[in-house]
């Protein structure tokens, strides 16, 4: 792992919540965190204890009550919409449980749009798309609408539209959420080796044999770390 | 992202949902076909009327009676008196002809074909000039016709065409109620009906002949002055004036037993009759362009509502706010140029068919503006769903199910 002089992702004291007064909600209670350049990280832990919200606001989705977000030594905080827009389809690819393409659009269509918001020039597009395919090994189903695409297929395409900007993280909300144990593991190897060409990669999940493949994972419970550990020496922070 | 882009994600959009689409599209197009149609059958019957204001010929005045007022009450009884008063005066110098004029109805019986005239008239040699009817086979009424009461008969296209068929009508003997008259002349097609009336139904003889054998000696039922030329017009009318008052013996103050009008006076009030109706088929197709748009802003709230995950999905991929609002809105007015395109063509295609009577007349400025609105349409009616889709937060819209 080359040294990172700016990690990709550094956040402090990080605090979210919903609602006010009885029914506030507190998501987040105040998570530090930094995700140096190539890391694989995987956040886990139960449902209700806060993943999904940081999730969110990690990939610039949601705005948190306080605290900083740096993405890739930018400040994002108090960034409007557009520019959010803008720093969301350069620094950020995600991966959804629900796969989310966008339907009745075909494969290369969906892993295309991203460039075209960036206003990538056409010919830049064909070629950086056709790349992008063939890296998930999707190639020969690049004419393929979403719904004559098996699941795993379906979130292979949602990664190589993830990957096409050369994003600097790589988001994935419970990428295998929706997969059969086979599907699974084709999308796990393709992590893996995104992982190994150097790619950033945080990821949400619930399950261990999914969290087993990332470098450092990241348990959270009622809003707060519970253990961030490296695979190797353990590292844990103890609950706060 | 350029226009190519937007121009694809609308085609896209409005290809995805064919069914929905296409409802959309006929709202639009049936609106626009219908203005343009209607707007275009209104134009017809003006231009109609004002071509039987031309046919009829600026130059030409009638004479018909009228209820008077003050001392006299009666009407007056067109005879072949005033029209002698008229001729023979020396205080007409702007006169140049006058015909006596007597109406009827008669059924025409050719070797058993039988056929109702509208029109019979009868008069005399200036008549078919005065109203503008040109002879296309035989002759005309002559003169020495007229002197000797002839029993001779010309008539009209659609007459020919009922009597005879293909048949050659020159010099066939015809039964007009109870006389036979003998064909001698086949009218040219005119085209001064009003839609009311053929103009080529009718069949025309010497004024003396048809006082003896259909009408009898009662009044005239009009008589037809020809102006010297048309801007003689309102001097001729005074000089007739002035002559029928003298030989009606019309006291200064009453009201005239009688009414002198030029032809187009007569077809004035029919032409704002014309442009109303023009406005009010508008009015009515504009209404249902409005549904059509109306349907849009529908179908494109739905299309929203129903995105609401791609849109969310979008937005998280970076797309700008002004993307979403410029796809959707490209979208609605996709639909809507497409409907309008459509309806033009659709307009087009049914102004070879007449309607009540009338050609359809397709007015260029009709077709540029439904284009046109229907554009606007699409933006106007589009708007509010693309402002909507764009301004949802893509948390939220990942979120929707």
């Amino acid at each position: 792992m080359p040294p990172a002089t700016r990690p990709v992702i550094d956040i402090r004291a990080l605090v979210k919540r919903y609602g006010h007064g009885d029914t506030e909600v507190h998501a987040l209670r105040g998570v530090s965190l930094t995700v140096e350049r190539g890391e694989y990280v995987a956040v886990m832990g139960a449902s209700g204890s806060g993943k999904s919200t940081l999730m969110h606001i990690l990939g610039l989705l949601d705005a948190p009550t306080s605290g900083t977000y740096r993405l890739d030594g930018t400040d994002v905080n108090g960034l409007d919409e557009g520019a959010l827009g803008l720093v969301r389809n350069r620094r950020i690819g995600f991966v959804f449980q629900s796969f989310n393409l966008i339907p009745r659009t075909t494969a290369y269509a969906n892993v295309e749009l991203p460039l075209t918001y960036a206003g990538v020039k056409a010919p830049e597009r064909r070629r950086r798309t056709a790349a992008a395919l063939a890296q998930v090994g999707l190639s020969d189903r690049a004419d393929h609408l979403p719904n004559q695409l098996s699941g795993g297929q379906q979130q292979r395409v949602a990664v190589a539209r993830a990957l096409v900007t050369s994003p600097a993280l790589l988001l994935a909300d419970e990428p295998t959420g929706n997969l059969d144990s086979r599907s699974t593991s084709d999308v796990l190897d393709l992590f893996d080796r995104l992982s190994d060409l150097g790619r950033t990669i945080v990821l949400i999940t619930h399950e261990d044999d999914v969290a087993a493949r990332a470098s450092r994972v990241i348990r959270l419970r009622d809003g707060e770390i519970l253990s961030d550990t490296k695979t190797g020496p353990e590292v844990t922070r103890g609950a706060a | 992202m350029g226009l190519r882009e937007l121009l694809r994600f609308a085609a896209a959009g409005v290809i995805a949902n064919k069914l929905r689409s296409s409802l959309t599209v006929l709202g639009v197009l049936i609106g626009v076909a219908s203005v343009i149609l209607l707007v275009g059958v209104g134009t017809a019957s003006q231009q109609s009327v004002q071509e039987s204001i031309e046919s009829l010929g600026s130059g030409t005045l009638t004479v018909s009676a009228s209820g008077g007022s003050g001392t006299r009450t009666e009407i007056a009884e067109l005879d072949l008196g005033a029209v002698e008063a008229i001729d023979r005066s020396e205080l007409t110098p702007d006169v140049a002809g006058v015909s006596p004029v007597v109406n009827g109805t008669a059924t025409a019986v050719w070797q058993g074909a039988e056929y109702e005239i509208a029109s019979v008239v009868g008069s005399d040699e200036d008549y078919l000039d005065a109203s503008n009817y040109e002879v296309s086979e035989g002759t005309g009424i002559l003169a020495e016709d007229v002197a000797e009461d002839r029993r001779v008969l010309v008539i009209g296209s659609t007459v020919a065409a009922e009597l005879f068929g293909g048949d050659d009508a020159l010099g066939q003997r015809v039964t007009l109620g109870a006389a036979v008259y003998t064909v001698v002349g086949v009218l040219a097609e005119s085209d001064s009906g009003t839609g009311f009336s053929d103009a080529n139904d009718i069949a025309v003889a010497p004024v003396g002949a048809v006082r003896d054998t259909l009408t009898g000696y009662g009044a005239l039922s009009q008589i037809l002055v020809q102006a010297a030329d048309s801007d003689a017009v309102d001097a001729a009318s005074a000089e007739v004036g002035a002559v029928l008052d003298d030989y009606y013996a019309v006291a200064d103050g009453d009201t005239a037993p009688y009414q002198v009008q030029n032809a187009s006076d007569l077809l004035e009030t029919q032409e704002d009759t014309a442009e109303t109706f023009t406005l009010l088929l508008g009015a009515v197709a504009a209404i249902s362009l409005l549904v059509g748009g109306i349907g849009i802003t529908n179908i494109m709230l739905v299309s929203v509502t129903e995105r609401t995950r791609e849109i969310g999905i979008r937005k998280a991929l970076g797309a700008p706010r002004r993307v979403i609002l410029t796809q959707f809105l490209a979208e609605a007015t996709a639909l809507s140029l497409i409907g309008g395109g459509l309806g033009v063509a659709l307009a087009y295609l049914l102004s070879n068919f007449s309607f009540a009577g009338y050609e359809t007349v397709i007015v260029p400025s009709s077709v540029g503006l439904a284009l046109g609105v229907s554009v606007a349409i699409g933006l106007f009616f589009g708007g509010y769903p693309a402002s909507r889709a764009a301004k949802l937060r893509p948390i939220d819209a990942l979120r929707y199910e």
